[in-house]
C-alpha cells in the first residue's frame, strides 16, 4: 500500500511539477528575453537617445519662440497634470530637464513611455522613484518636438 | 485487507474518470452529440477576436448588447433608451436631453429590432439603428465608439413596433405603429371617443424616416393606414428594391379580447409600400404638411459632446386613397407576424403565427398582378391583391407557430416555430422542408449574420428564445432568455452553444468583425474637445460661483482629481461638477461619484468631458472619488467638498498637492 501512495504521490508531484515547470519556463523565457534584448540590442544611439519613433539626433541650437509656445500649450494640456516645472509632482520636474537629456530621449519618452519604461535603464531608474507609471498621452511627433522647443527654453 | 482498502479507494477514481469521458460522447438535452466538436467550433482562445459582433436589443431594459459570436460572450452593453448608471447615461447633462419626448423626459424604453445600416445591400458597420416600442422613437447607434448618437420620435404614432427597418442603401429607416388610436384626420390629433368606436375612428400611420450621409434622421413622409395592428417589416431589395413590406393583424378592427376577436379571419394582409414612389409624391409637395410635433435628440462629440434637442413641429402627411400607387394588400393567412424578404429579392415570406403553412408570395406575380390590377377588391379605399395570383408556394408543415425568418445565402430559409420549439430549413425555390432542429423553447425571433441583407453570412444562426427553464442555474421566478448558437455551414443544422442575453431580446443582428474593429475611436483628442465647459489642462481647473450655481471645472488623470479639495459650497447650490478626463490612453476612462448625488456616477472616456449635478442638502464634508479601478493608486483617486449652511460666509477656495 505504501508503495501504491507513494506512486500515486509521485504521480502527483510529477505532473505538477510538470504544469508549474510549463509557466515557469515560458516566464523565464520572457525575461531572459527581454534582459538579452536591453544587453544587446541597446544601441549607443538609442543609450543617448531612447527607444522610439525618433532614430536620428535632433539639435536645438536658436530657440524657436513660436514652437516654444506652441509647446508649452501642449505640455499644459497633455503633461502638465503630472509634471511642474520647477517641483516633483506625480512624475520628475522638468524646469532642466534638456540639461540632463537629448531632444530625441526626451521625445522618445513622449512617444514611447511603454517601452522606455520597460527597456531604457535611465528611464527605468528614473521610474523606479515614482510610484504612477507615465501614460501615453499620444502626441504627434510635431507636438512632441514642440513640446520638447519649450523643455529647451525653460532649461536655459 | 490492505489490498482491498487499496483496491476500494482506488476505483472510484477511476470510474469518475470512465464517466467523465463516456458523457462527452452521450448526446441529451439538444447537446450536439460529440460535444468536444461544438466545443472547438465556438472556442476563442484568450486574447483572440470573435469572428462576429452581434447586436441584441435589450427589449425591456431599453438597451444593447453587444455580444461575441461564435463564443457568445458578452462583450459590452449599449444604454439607447434608459438612464444607465454604469456611465451616468440618461443622467449627465450631456446625455439627459438624449431621452427628451413630447411626453417629457422618458427614462425608459422598450426596445425590439436593431438594424445594422446597409450599402449597396451589404451590412457597412456604420450604425445600428434600433426602435423603441413604447413611447415611440428610433435610436441611431454609433459604431465608431458604441454610443448612441441620435433618438427620433415618431408622431401619429402608438407603438413602434414594425421598426427599424433600413432600405438597401440605408436611404430610409421605417417605423410604423403597432397600435391604432383615435386620430381626427383633419389635425392627426389623438381624440377624445369612446374606445367602441374603433372602427369609424381609428387609424395608424407608417413612418418612413430620411438617413443623411453623416446619419441625420428626419421624417420624410408619413402614410395614413387602416386602423390595423402593425407589427413587423422588411425592405425589397434587387428586383423589389424600392418596396417595403408590413405585416398588419387585426384586420378584424377589434378593440378588445384580441387574443379571440383578432384571430376570426381566415387572411390579414401584408401592406407592400412603394417607398421610392412614395418618395417622388413626397417631393412634389403632394400629401398634406400636417402637425406632428416630435423631438429629435443628438450629440456630436465633435460639437461639443452635449446633447441638443430639437421640437419638430410639422409631418408631410400622405394619403394611399389619393396618392395610386403606393399601398397595396396582400391577403396573408392568418395573423402573421414577421415578414422577411429573401437576398434575391423576389420571395416575401411571412409568419403567420395561427397558419399551418408559410406562405411565400412572389414579387414578380405581385408586380404582374398589379400591372393587370388583378384586385380581389379594396379595403378602406386600399387595393387587395388576388391571394393565389401572387403565391409563389406555401412551406407545408413547418412546425407550429411560424414567427420569423432569416435567409443564409444559399438559397435556404430558416423560420422559427414557436409553439413546436424548433427551427425549420426550407428550400426556398420548391418550398419544402429540407431539416429541422429543436430549440429550447419557443423561439421568436432568430438571426443569420447579414441574414436579411442581400450578402448573409451563412456560417451561424442564432435562435432567440423566449424561455430559458432548465438551461442554466436556476434564479428565481425569473431567469434571462436563453440564446443558442446554431451551426448552418453543413447539410443538418447542429446545436452548438447556449448563452444568456439580457432583458428580452426580440431580434438581433451581427456583422462581421472586420467591418467594425477598425473604425474604432479610441480615446478623445483633448486638443479637438469642444465642450463649452471643458478643462484643458490642470492649470485650468477652478471653481466658480454664479449666484447659487456653483461651476467645479475639473481634471482627472492617473491618479488624481484637480482641485480634489474644494470650499465654500452651501447648502441649496446647484453644484455642477465639469469633469475632464485628460488621459490620452485607450481604455481608461476615470469615474467620479460625489456621496447622496441623486443622480448616478460619470464614466468619463479619455479626453471627454460629462457633468454631474449635485445639490448637497446638509453641512459637513463629503468625500468623492474615481468609481473605475484606473491605476495601481486608484484608492488615492479621491478628495473632499465642504459644505457650509446656506447662510454661512465660506469662500470658495480650491487646490490640488497644496
Amino acid at each position: 500500500m505504501n508503495t501504491q501512495i507513494s506512486k500515486i504521490t509521485g504521480l502527483i508531484v510529477l505532473t505538477m511539477a510538470l504544469l508549474i515547470g510549463c509557466g515557469k519556463s515560458s516566464d523565464s523565457e520572457k525575461d531572459s528575453t527581454d534582459s538579452e534584448e536591453e544587453k544587446q540590442e541597446l544601441t549607443d544611439f538609442e543609450m543617448t537617445n531612447g527607444i522610439g519613433p525618433v532614430d536620428e539626433e535632433i539639435t536645438i541650437e536658436e530657440i524657436d519662440t513660436e514652437l516654444a509656445k506652441e509647446g508649452m500649450r501642449v505640455f499644459d494640456m497633455k503633461c502638465g497634470a503630472c509634471h511642474k516645472l520647477d517641483k516633483r509632482y506625480v512624475g520628475p520636474p522638468l524646469g532642466g530637464v534638456m540639461n540632463a537629456r537629448t531632444p530625441a530621449y526626451v521625445m522618445n519618452m513622449i512617444l514611447n513611455p511603454e517601452e522606455m519604461l520597460k527597456k531604457h535603464p535611465v528611464a527605468k531608474s528614473v521610474g523606479s522613484e515614482y510610484p504612477t507609471r507615465m501614460t501615453n498621452q499620444q502626441l504627434t511627433r510635431e507636438k512632441a518636438r514642440a513640446v520638447v522647443e519649450y523643455l529647451a527654453q525653460e532649461s536655459q | 485487507m490492505n489490498k482491498l482498502l487499496k483496491k476500494s479507494l482506488l476505483w472510484p477514481l477511476a470510474a469518475v474518470a470512465a464517466i467523465g469521458f463516456l458523457s462527452v460522447g452521450c448526446s441529451s438535452n439538444g447537446e450536439f452529440g460529440s460535444s468536444s466538436d461544438a466545443a472547438e467550433k465556438v472556442y476563442v482562445a484568450p486574447g483572440e477576436h470573435d469572428e462576429f459582433y452581434g447586436f441584441f436589443s435589450g427589449g425591456y431594459n431599453g438597451q444593447l448588447g453587444v455580444y461575441g459570436l461564435p463564443s457568445g460572450r458578452h462583450i459590452y452593453t449599449i444604454p439607447v433608451f434608459s438612464q444607465t448608471p454604469t456611465n451616468g447615461y440618461g443622467y449627465s447633462e450631456e446625455t439627459k436631453s438624449m431621452l427628451q419626448t413630447t411626453d417629457g423626459f422618458v427614462p425608459w424604453g422598450d426596445a425590439h429590432h436593431p438594424e445594422l445600416s446597409q450599402t449597396d445591400g451589404e451590412t457597412d458597420g456604420r450604425w445600428v439603428f434600433m426602435n423603441e416600442n413604447n413611447t415611440p422613437r428610433v435610436a441611431r447607434v454609433g459604431l465608431d465608439e458604441f454610443k448612441t448618437q441620435e433618438i427620433i420620435e415618431i408622431p401619429n404614432s402608438a407603438g413602434n413596433h414594425a421598426s427599424s427597418f433600413v432600405t438597401p442603401n440605408t436611404e430610409y429607416v421605417s417605423a410604423a405603429t403597432r397600435f391604432s388610436i383615435p386620430m381626427d384626420e383633419k389635425n392627426m390629433e389623438n381624440m377624445d371617443v369612446s374606445i367602441d368606436s374603433y372602427k369609424e375612428n381609428f387609424k395608424g400611420t407608417i413612418s418612413f424616416i430620411k438617413v443623411s450621409d453623416k446619419g441625420k434622421m428626419n421624417i420624410d413622409f408619413q402614410i395614413m393606414m387602416p386602423g390595423f395592428n402593425y407589427d413587423l417589416s422588411h425592405a425589397g431589395k434587387g428586383p423589389s428594391h424600392g418596396w417595403s413590406f408590413f405585416t398588419s393583424y387585426n384586420s378584424e378592427e377589434a378593440n378588445t379580447m384580441l387574443e379571440i376577436n383578432a384571430s376570426r379571419n381566415d387572411k390579414d394582409y401584408i401592406a407592400a409600400i412603394n417607398w421610392e414612389k412614395a418618395a417622388e409624391y413626397a417631393k412634389q409637395g403632394k400629401g398634406k404638411m400636417m402637425p406632428g410635433k416630435h423631438y429629435r435628440n443628438y450629440i456630436d462629440h465633435e460639437e461639443g459632446g452635449v446633447a441638443k434637442s430639437e421640437v419638430i413641429e410639422k409631418v408631410r402627411v400622405l394619403d394611399p386613397r389619393k396618392l395610386e400607387g403606393i399601398v397595396y394588400f396582400l391577403p396573408t393567412p392568418k395573423s402573421p407576424h414577421g415578414v422577411d424578404v429573401d437576398p434575391t429579392g423576389q420571395y416575401i415570406a411571412a409568419g403567420g403565427k395561427l397558419s399551418t403553412v408559410i406562405p411565400v408570395h412572389s414579387f414578380a406575380k405581385m408586380e404582374e398582378a398589379i400591372e393587370n390590377k388583378d384586385f380581389e377588391g379594396k379595403e378602406q379605399g386600399i387595393p387587395v391583391l388576388n391571394y393565389d395570383s401572387i403565391l409563389h408556394g406555401e412551406v407545408e408543415n413547418p412546425g407550429l407557430g411560424p414567427l420569423h425568418t432569416e435567409f443564409d445565402g444559399k438559397g435556404y430559409a430558416y423560420t422559427t416555430a414557436f409553439i413546436s420549439s424548433e427551427i425549420v430549413k426550407w428550400d426556398i425555390e420548391t418550398a419544402e422542408v429540407v431539416d429541422r432542429i429543436d430549440v429550447y423553447y419557443s423561439p421568436g425571433h432568430l438571426m443569420i449574420p447579414g441574414g436579411d441583407s442581400q450578402n448573409p453570412d451563412g456560417k451561424y444562426l442564432v435562435a432567440l428564445n423566449k424561455i430559458t427553464k432548465d438551461r442554466y442555474l436556476p434564479t428565481g421566478p425569473e431567469m434571462f432568455h436563453s440564446a443558442q448558437l446554431i451551426d448552418i455551414s453543413g447539410d443538418k443544422m447542429k446545436l452548438l452553444l447556449d448563452f444568456p442575453t439580457e432583458g428580452e431580446p426580440h431580434y438581433a443582428q451581427a456583422i462581421t468583425a472586420d467591418k467594425v474593429k477598425e473604425r474604432q475611436k479610441r480615446f478623445y483628442e483633448i486638443d479637438d474637445n469642444n465642450h463649452p465647459r471643458a478643462t484643458k489642462s490642470e492649470k485650468e481647473a477652478r471653481v466658480e460661483r454664479d449666484g447659487n450655481e456653483v461651476h467645479v471645472y475639473m481634471t482627472t488623470i492617473r491618479s488624481h482629481f484637480a482641485p480634489d479639495n474644494i470650499e465654500g459650497i452651501k447648502v441649496g447650490d446647484e453644484v455642477y461638477f465639469h469633469v475632464t478626463n485628460l488621459e490620452q490612453d485607450w481604455d481608461v476612462p476615470h469615474g467620479f461619484a460625489v456621496k447622496g448625488a441623486n443622480t448616478s456616477e460619470l464614466l468619463i472616456m479619455p479626453g471627454e468631458t460629462l457633468t454631474l449635478k449635485w445639490e448637497p442638502k446638509k453641512p459637513g464634508v463629503v468625500p468623492f472619488y474615481c468609481t473605475d479601478f484606473c491605476s495601481a493608486l486608484h484608492q488615492e483617486m479621491q478628495g473632499y467638498v465642504r459644505v457650509s449652511p446656506e447662510n454661512s460666509d465660506t469662500p470658495i477656495s480650491y487646490g490640488t498637492g497644496e
